[in-house]
């Protein structure tokens, strides 16, 4: 269990988190999503002690991080992969952190062959590393303590398609286990399918959160049909708003089934009715995003 | 590849406290299982043994004393172990291998102190090590001129000269701990160690006002007076101790109160 309660960090005028309050529940896959520079790396900080908070507090297990008594036992963190010491190899690297944990040393080999670090690979000096392999390393490291949370900040970063698979369902069955999982990515997709809660941040501030199938659902409807004209007129007319989907569809706001009778009373034929899925969600992450004005700027 | 599933432990136990022996024992390893650590420490022996066979092959027959031989052996030390001991902070900021560290470890004093025991032992170990050394190549050298070898360090100054490296080693750590920056650090140390000690020592052969307050605020020259021996009378001690505290235990302060309140990225 974690949880994040009104936490605020300032760096002098600029608000990087700007009075977050969240919690990531046991048994389930909390996905943190947003944007480049949104504040989900320093939120992950703050709750693993290496930021202090401007204001607010961060619990793990009821307790805050630093009170922990052996943190990598009840925590495993992986924020930055790339965060090692390069003249290190990666087989030494796990075993510092085995002795720091007091674990033996010889469960180093076994997480290795878990992450899929081949013993060659792990007798080589970080420096020579891929940011694919850094990354089974720092999730190496992070399991190592066999702990009840998960923190990890953009995980599947440099990971090939296999290597994230391979991470979905590593992430899907600790969370099975009854653990808890935080993990953030900038990308909605690869979050979509993982994730059981989504908190959604922008410009330091939480603008959704929720279950998946909440925010999904929300999303609204996708419908085609031959007559779009018509079907607009009568889904206007029962108070359903509308918006274009492509040349031949609509996005309305109400589920299926609603949609469905509403056409099948104008006697429009329809070629396709589902659930919006993740098209809502991407419209209102890209608006985010823009917002940002990196893209924004140059549109 | 194969589907993993790790499991978190079914019935969980309580883990008990980081203890500090255990951090003293993570940072000894850290220190010599990197490439750097590994060479940097290999390189005492092998500028040791280097240095000895110099001052066999080269000093003339008169020169070829115990006190010649610990110089050469000692002059390297003076170089590689403040670097060691700087490494041994700044790699965590530079390598960025503190975000693993003090997740692991959130309390940075305990870790730092750690790193400040592990390489004071570390230099004293390393200078009595090259006065074993030199030992080895006074007899060696005195036996390949056939006279009999000059024993000229007293047991006096042999314990200072420890002393005097640990505390050139502490201002490296102090560097360290304050810059938090591998390539600042090690040029800070230089610029302290050779540009300062030169500058002051200039100073002092032409100002008669910086002559009579150099041993009060100079710790290179009262370190350096270390190197002939221990201070002798209440007055040496004092200016040993007050340079001290002005050079190594209030920097070292304000570094470790600045290590715990920094955001490590």
């Amino acid at each position: 269990m974690i949880r994040v309660e009104a936490l605020s960090k300032k760096y002098g005028q600029f608000r990087a988190v700007d009075d977050v309050t969240f919690s990531a529940r046991p048994g389930r896959v909390t996905g943190f999503l947003g944007p480049n520079g949104a504040g989900k790396s320093t939120t992950m900080r703050v709750m693993v002690g290496l930021t202090p908070p401007s204001h607010g507090t961060a619990t793990i297990l009821g307790r805050h991080y630093a009170d922990l008594p052996n943190p990598g036992r009840e925590v495993g963190v992986l924020l930055d992969a790339s965060a090692q010491h390069a003249g290190r190899t990666g087989r030494e690297t796990l075993r510092v952190a085995a002795r720091t944990m007091g674990l033996p040393v010889s469960r180093v080999d076994g997480m290795l062959e878990r992450v899929g670090l081949a013993p060659t690979e792990a007798g080589r000096r970080v420096r020579n590393y891929s940011l694919g392999m850094r990354q089974r390393l720092g999730i190496a490291t992070a399991l190592l303590g066999e702990p009840e949370v998960l923190i990890l900040d953009e995980p599947a970063n440099g990971l090939d398609p296999a290597g994230i698979r391979w991470m979905r369902d590593l992430l899907r069955g600790f969370a099975d286990q009854g653990g808890t999982v935080l993990l953030s990515s900038h990308l909605l997709h690869e979050i979509e399918v993982i994730a059981d809660d989504l908190i959604v941040i922008g410009q330091g501030r939480i603008v959704a959160e929720g279950t998946k199938a909440d925010l999904l659902s929300a999303a609204g409807t996708i419908v085609r049909c031959g007559a779009v004209d018509e079907l607009t007129r009568a889904l206007a007319d029962s108070g359903v708003t509308v918006a274009a989907y492509g040349d031949d569809g609509l996005r309305a706001d109400a589920d299926p089934v609603l949609v469905g009778k509403i056409a099948h009373v104008a006697g429009v034929p329809l070629t396709e009715l589902r659930t919006a899925d993740g098209a809502g969600l991407e419209d209102m992450f890209l608006e985010l995003t823009a917002e940002t004005s990196r893209e924004g700027a140059a549109a | 590849m194969n589907t993993v599933t790790v499991a978190p432990a079914p019935t969980r136990v309580a883990p008990t406290r980081i203890t500090f022996g255990r951090i003293l024992w993570v940072e000894l390893t850290k220190m010599f299982n990197t490439r750097s650590g590994f060479w940097l420490a290999a390189s005492i022996g092998i500028t040791a043994m280097l240095a000895t066979a110099a001052v066999i092959a080269f000093a003339p027959d008169s020169a070829m004393t115990y006190d010649n031989f610990g110089a050469a052996v000692g002059f390297p030390m003076v170089i590689i172990l403040p670097v060691i001991a700087i490494l041994s902070v700044t790699s965590e900021w530079s390598q960025r291998s503190g975000l693993t560290t003090f997740t692991l470890v959130p309390k940075r004093g305990e870790v730092i102190w750690a790193k400040l025991l592990i390489s004071v032992a570390l230099g004293a170990v390393s200078i009595v090590a090259a006065l074993g050394i030199g030992a080895v190549g006074n007899l060696v050298g005195a036996a390949m001129t056939g006279t009999d070898p000059v024993w000229d360090i007293s047991l006096n100054q042999a314990t200072s000269l420890v002393m005097a490296n640990v505390l050139g080693l502490l201002i490296g750590f102090m560097l360290g701990v304050l810059i938090r920056n591998s390539a600042a650090a090690i040029v800070g140390y230089f610029i302290y160690g050779f540009v300062l000690a030169g500058l002051t020592s200039v100073l002092a052969a032409s100002q008669e006002w910086f002559r009579d307050l150099q041993p009060w605020i100079d710790f290179n020259y009262t370190q350096g007076l270390l190197f002939e021996g221990w201070p002798v009378g209440g007055e040496a001690w004092a200016h040993l101790g007050v340079t001290a505290v002005g050079w190594v235990v209030l920097p070292l302060a304000v570094g470790l109160w600045l290590v715990r309140r920094s955001e490590v990225k």
